[in-house]
């Protein structure tokens, strides 16, 4: 069974390695959140949310050019569909709902390339709650259009200045100023990282992605499980939620899709599970990119999205047992991927996105196989990187 | 019973704790640091280990931690330029740092390395207490090192009692809601959440730490517990300094005299 258990681990990786000064706050969200994510109210407000505001259910879509292409059955779970344009918002339309419903008056995250720092300053606009983004330098520089969106949107975004200047820089950063402001502020974690219980929390709002799948599989083909699940992992909410309802139905194969950077070995890479060794970071003891010495180091993506040098831990979990299949793509086979899903069936994907897609010359299938992609967002954000790139 | 639980003996009152990064502001700083801090008259020292990620570090000491790491300062290393440290220094010594790196030398090789150098105790700010009674708290005591738990003014009375129970050495009371940085004052609100502690009658020392930085917020800060713990602000004299002997000396005399 994959499942997380009393002290907030799968298996071996996971729980709550936070400074004394967040134990109430995190003691706090362990003791309410399943209790006020199982009222009625609570399930309402987030079911008319994620139907009226983002959009759900999403489509499933089959992608018959895409499938004469491969031979097999491919399906595209259109989460670039959603308000925003990207899974992210099915997790922070639920913490904001449980922030409201916990007194909170504040809003704090961290964003990468800035997907999760419009989520999250969108559902605080939509609850008329104070925002604060903390971000990379390095990312605000790469990602201005985002950066706007998040202060049309009335959040205030904060550079964070230590560090590589990315992702776990301004991870680090809000948890700091979670620190200097425990009462009234939720922190929205973006990924299924951090302390218990938010891995499992993120998990359990992104779970209505595997849940709709197989709903939509058993009304398409008369059954509810597809052969194999594809979707990319960053820190891996996206994966998390597309195979949360699949963890325990061995006869479906699910495959994580990391970035490899320039190459797993060429010491630019985000390739977690290949690169990683168990650690500590950001609250929870997963795989994670480390010297000897156990300093982390820098990773490197050309999609910031999976810019990341770890991964939550239920994936460190399903990777050590082998529940998990772990693919890693290159720079130049995801922004080729990105084209070709252009090409074949008129989406431009989320360079995270096309990870996935590519995985798809990675993986052994037979020619009758359904295979579920999860279509974690649309490209638009990433233009500017499509247009450097030049490969089209 | 090691130089801790000495100290306290002797000293329950305005006991100066000095906090500063192993490695800086030169990779051989450390150990001269340490002599002047004891000559200087400092009670504890508390030596860093440089992270890359320090969580509950502000700006300076972040600073401090990078500048560290990028003179070479690891593991092995300080534990090489700490090896003859009990020849200098005769005060307590405590390491600070985060989880991840002690894990990766080696849980029960760090303890080791720890008592046959001649450290007293250990502060891991996100090593949890529930983690440390089920994974830690046998070697930590198999090896004489005290384990220092932070608490803080959202920790709730039950938790300070168990965190009491679990503590041997002192308890570091962080002065706010706040990751480390020097401050120039002292607020009623803190001063009530002191004040709430000291009544409390525990049986560990209590030093307050984060946002301690001369001798006006040392003494208050002494005033409602047993000493203070000074780390930013000293950061700053290192790092503004020519001398660093003469510099350590004028602090800390400004601080106790
Ligand atoms: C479209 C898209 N996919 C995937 C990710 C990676 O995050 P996760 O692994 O949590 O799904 C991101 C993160 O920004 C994203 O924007």
């Amino acid at each position: 069974m994959i499942r997380v258990d009393e002290k907030g681990f799968y298996g071996k990786f996971g729980g709550a390695y936070i400074p004394e000064m967040l134990h109430p706050n995190i003691e706090e969200l362990r003791d309410n959140y399943e209790q006020i994510v199982a009222i009625p109210e609570f399930q309402e407000e987030f079911n008319a949310l994620l139907q009226d505001f983002v959009g759900r259910p999403t489509p499933l879509y089959l992608a018959s050019r895409l499938s004469e292409k491969y031979g097999a059955k491919i399906y595209l779970k259109r989460e670039d569909l959603c308000h925003t344009g990207a899974h992210k918002v099915n997790n922070t339309i639920g913490q904001i709902i449980l922030a409201k419903k916990l007194g909170k008056k504040r809003i704090i995250a961290e964003t990468g390339a800035g997907q999760h720092g419009v989520a999250t300053a969108t559902v605080c606009a939509l609850m008329g709650m104070e925002c604060t983004i903390y971000m990379g330098a390095l990312d605000i520089q790469r990602q201005r259009p985002n950066v706007e969106r998040m202060r049309i949107l009335g959040a205030k975004v904060v550079p964070a200045t230590s560090g590589s200047q990315t992702l776990k820089d301004a991870t680090n950063e809000a948890m700091r100023q979670w620190i200097n402001n425990p009462v009234d502020t939720h922190y929205i974690i973006g990924s299924v990282v951090g302390p218990h219980p938010y891995p499992e929390m993120v998990a359990r709002f992104q779970s209505v992605i595997s849940k709709e799948i197989k709903a939509q599989l058993l009304e398409k083909e008369g059954t509810e499980n597809p052969d194999i699940v594809i979707a990319c992992v960053g820190g891996g909410s996206n994966a998390a939620g597309a195979f949360y309802h699949y963890y325990n139905v061995p006869q479906v194969r699910l495959v994580a899709v990391e970035a490899a950077g320039l190459g797993i070995s060429s010491g630019k890479s985000a390739a977690t599970t290949a690169l990683g060794t168990p650690g500590i970071l950001h609250g929870s003891k997963t795989l994670l990119m480390q010297t000897e010495d156990g300093q982390v180091v820098e990773p490197h993506s050309i999609s910031a999205g999976l810019d990341y040098p770890g991964i939550g831990p239920v994936h460190a979990h399903l990777f050590d047992i082998g529940r998990g299949e772990f693919v890693a793509v290159e720079d130049e086979d995801a922004m080729k991927a990105g084209v070709e899903l252009s090409r074949t069936e008129g989406i431009i994907p989320a360079i995270e996105t096309a990870h996935a897609i590519h995985a798809l010359n990675m993986i052994e299938f037979r020619p009758d196989d359904i295979i579920v992609i999860n279509l974690s967002g649309r490209g638009d954000k990433d233009l500017d990187t499509y247009i450097k790139w030049g490969g089209y | 019973m090691n130089r801790l639980h000495r100290l306290f003996e002797q000293k329950q009152e305005r006991v100066l704790s000095i906090y500063f990064t192993a490695g800086f502001p030169q990779l051989v700083d450390t150990l001269p640091v340490m002599q002047a801090l004891e000559s200087a008259g400092a009670d504890i020292i508390e030596i860093g280990m440089p992270y890359s990620d320090p969580i509950a570090d502000g700006p300076t000491i972040q600073d401090s931690n990078m500048v560290a790491l990028d003179n070479g300062m690891n593991m092995k290393k300080l534990f090489e330029q700490l090896q003859e440290m009990r020849q200098s220094i005769s005060i307590p010594v405590v390491l600070m740092g985060y989880l991840n790196p002690i894990i990766q030398y080696g849980i029960e090789a760090f303890c080791k390395k720890c008592q046959e150098i001649g450290v007293d105790g250990l502060i891991v700010p996100d090593l949890p207490m529930q983690q440390y009674l089920d994974e830690y708290k046998g070697l930590f005591e198999n090896y004489g090192l005290s384990n220092t738990f932070l608490i803080s003014p959202q920790t709730s009375e039950n938790r300070i009692r168990e965190i009491d129970e679990h503590s041997n050495g002192f308890i570091y009371m962080v002065s706010s809601h706040s990751i480390t940085g020097a401050k120039s004052e002292i607020s009623e609100e803190q001063i009530a959440y002191f004040k709430r502690v000291e009544a409390m009658n525990l049986r560990n020392a209590r030093l307050i730490g984060f946002g301690i930085s001369d001798k006006k917020t040392f003494i208050t800060a002494s005033t409602y517990s047993n000493g203070a713990i000074i780390g930013s602000a000293f950061i700053k004299v290192l790092k503004d300094s020519k001398d660093l002997s003469k510099d350590i000396h004028t602090y800390i005399q400004s601080i106790i005299s």
